[in-house]
């Protein structure tokens, strides 16, 4: 089936901008992508958007539909009625550069400023050698793409421009719950998470879970797992007593030394 | 019509749209049918835990859950398995007000309920990519909504109210069977499916741990709660019902409404 459907784009800058409407075809099987690189040939030729994989694996295209954030490519068209007007804007928790495309650089200085993996003290790289059954429930985080959609819905920062100083967002909180479960990683976490990366402004409304194109169940298994790792160290005496009485800090928390 | 002067979807810089969401859903309808839900049923419990009356049905040993454990001498001395070591209640404290601190406070601290009651109630955020009404926002990080941290305490405090819960239920079994007993029955199944389903729970039973593999007895434990972690929610909402419909069976029973379905006297 062929038909036009009514599309309203937001067009603009950083200083000025608004929806322009358009008539666009759509023809069967399509995704939105389809449909706005139809405009950019058809009508628009100077209209931006960022795109690159179209198969919901590059996290490029990351916008927002009828006021949903999701990916342009793993968008159906068939989601919307014939008779429907589909609203494409920006992500709209971060600057707009042009048209459809943000400066997500927000994301990029957060990423900087988690510590990388690190090994204990005398493993090579090369040496690490991990039970998989220790490392399977982390393996759930590393299918993010890095579309920053979860970032762009968390209310603590697009609500709250004064909150991105202090907050990391889902993503990097969920890089570092990852890292805070590696068996190998030696660094503790748990404190740099609530206090440099705003754990506690996370009150678990699971958007971030919601919009994930990668279906991660960001709050179930990295947000809230941290933050009872947060309160094992830093609000429960009767788990910081436990561990010194019964020496179980290695276990829980540390890295063991391969074949230690 | 740039954005300029306003914060958050409207803050300089961010792509001027002048309203605070472009969803065409009904995005308001969970929020609001959560604010109903919670709301009646708190007015339901207050009502209920404040009449002091039709909560024990001594033919059969039904006690409501909304009463239990009775450990005041206002309770009726048949309906308090424990004793009643606490004076006598005035009339606007519930009889079973110590057990239910810890019922409200494990609710109160749930990941769940908190997820909905900020969504329902405070509207941080009322739904996904709607911009809630607040000009600042603390979240977690200080008094008093810190204390979500102490979630755990109020897990091991409803386990034992749970088992309170499942002792009046194996003292209404000496009774006999009827209808209230297979109510009490779902019902006392479904806290401890709540209970067990916490994610406090969860990070108990071997969530907190890096080494699976060196525990398998808690990581076959972790594996267990984390599946049925899965309906929390479920179990949350659902022993809301259970509760309530417990409570009002006994009730209706104890004010003599109708007499309950007996299937061994």
């Amino acid at each position: 089936m062929t038909y036009d459907a009514h599309f309203r784009v937001w067009r603009g800058d950083t200083d000025a901008g608004d929806l322009q409407d358009y008539i666009v075809e759509v023809n069967d099987g399509e995704v939105v992508l389809d449909v706005i690189h139809r405009l950019q040939a058809t009508q628009t030729p100077d209209l931006a958007v960022r795109w690159n994989c179209k198969a919901g694996k590059c996290g490029s295209c990351s916008a927002e539909i009828n006021g949903r954030p999701r990916l342009l490519c793993m968008t159906r068209m068939n989601n919307f009625g014939a008779d429907e007007t589909v609203t494409v804007t920006p992500m709209r928790a971060f600057p707009v550069v042009r048209d459809l495309v943000t400066d997500v650089s927000f994301n990029y200085t957060k990423a900087q400023q988690i510590p990388a993996f690190a090994p204990p003290v005398g493993v090579a790289p090369g040496d690490y050698r991990m039970a998989q059954v220790d490392v399977e429930r982390s393996q759930e985080f590393r299918k993010c793409i890095e579309c920053f959609l979860c970032q762009d819905t968390c209310h603590v920062v697009r609500d709250h421009e004064e909150n991105k100083q202090a907050f990391a967002g889902p993503r990097f909180l969920m890089r570092i719950s990852e890292l805070d479960m590696h068996p190998l990683d030696s660094r503790d976490r748990k404190l740099e998470a609530q206090d440099r990366h705003g754990l506690g402004y996370c009150n678990i409304t699971k958007c971030c879970t919601e919009v994930c194109p990668e279906g991660i169940h960001i709050t179930d298994n990295a947000l809230i797992p941290l933050k009872e790792r947060v309160a094992d160290r830093k609000y429960d005496p009767l788990v910081w007593l436990g561990s010194k009485i019964f020496r179980r800090g290695s276990s829980t928390g540390g890295a063991r030394t391969p074949g230690a | 019509m740039a954005s300029s002067g306003g914060t958050g979807v409207r803050a300089p810089g961010r792509a001027s749209i002048g309203v605070r969401t472009l969803r065409t859903d009904r995005w308001w309808a969970a929020p609001l049918a959560t604010f109903g839900f919670l709301f009646g049923w708190v007015v339901y419990a207050t009502v209920r835990v404040c009449l002091h009356s039709d909560y024990w049905v001594a033919k059969y040993h039904y006690l409501t859950p909304f009463y239990s454990p009775c450990l005041t001498k206002s309770c009726t001395p048949d309906s308090a398995l424990f004793g009643r070591p606490l004076p006598r209640f005035p009339i606007i404290i519930p009889f079973a007000i110590v057990s239910l601190v810890f019922l409200l406070g494990f609710r109160m601290t749930c990941y769940y309920y908190r997820k909905a009651y900020y969504r329902s109630f405070w509207a941080a955020p009322p739904a996904c990519a709607v911009a809630e009404p607040h000009r600042r926002y603390s979240g977690e990080t200080r008094f008093p909504l810190v204390i979500q941290n102490s979630h755990r305490y109020f897990f091991y405090l409803a386990a034992l109210v749970a088992l309170v819960n499942t002792i009046d239920l194996i003292d209404s079994f000496t009774q006999g069977l009827g209808l209230g007993n297979i109510i009490m029955l779902i019902n006392v199944v479904g806290l401890w499916g709540y209970s067990a389903s916490c994610h406090t729970c969860r990070s108990i039973m071997g969530g907190r741990l890096n080494h699976f593999s060196e525990h398998p007895v808690r990581y076959r434990l972790w594996g267990w709660v984390s599946k049925l972690n899965g309906y929390h929610m479920q179990l949350a909402l659902g022993t809301l019902v259970t509760l309530a419909v417990t409570d009002a069976y006994i009730a209706l029973l104890a004010a003599g409404a109708f007499s309950d379905l007996r299937i061994i006297s």
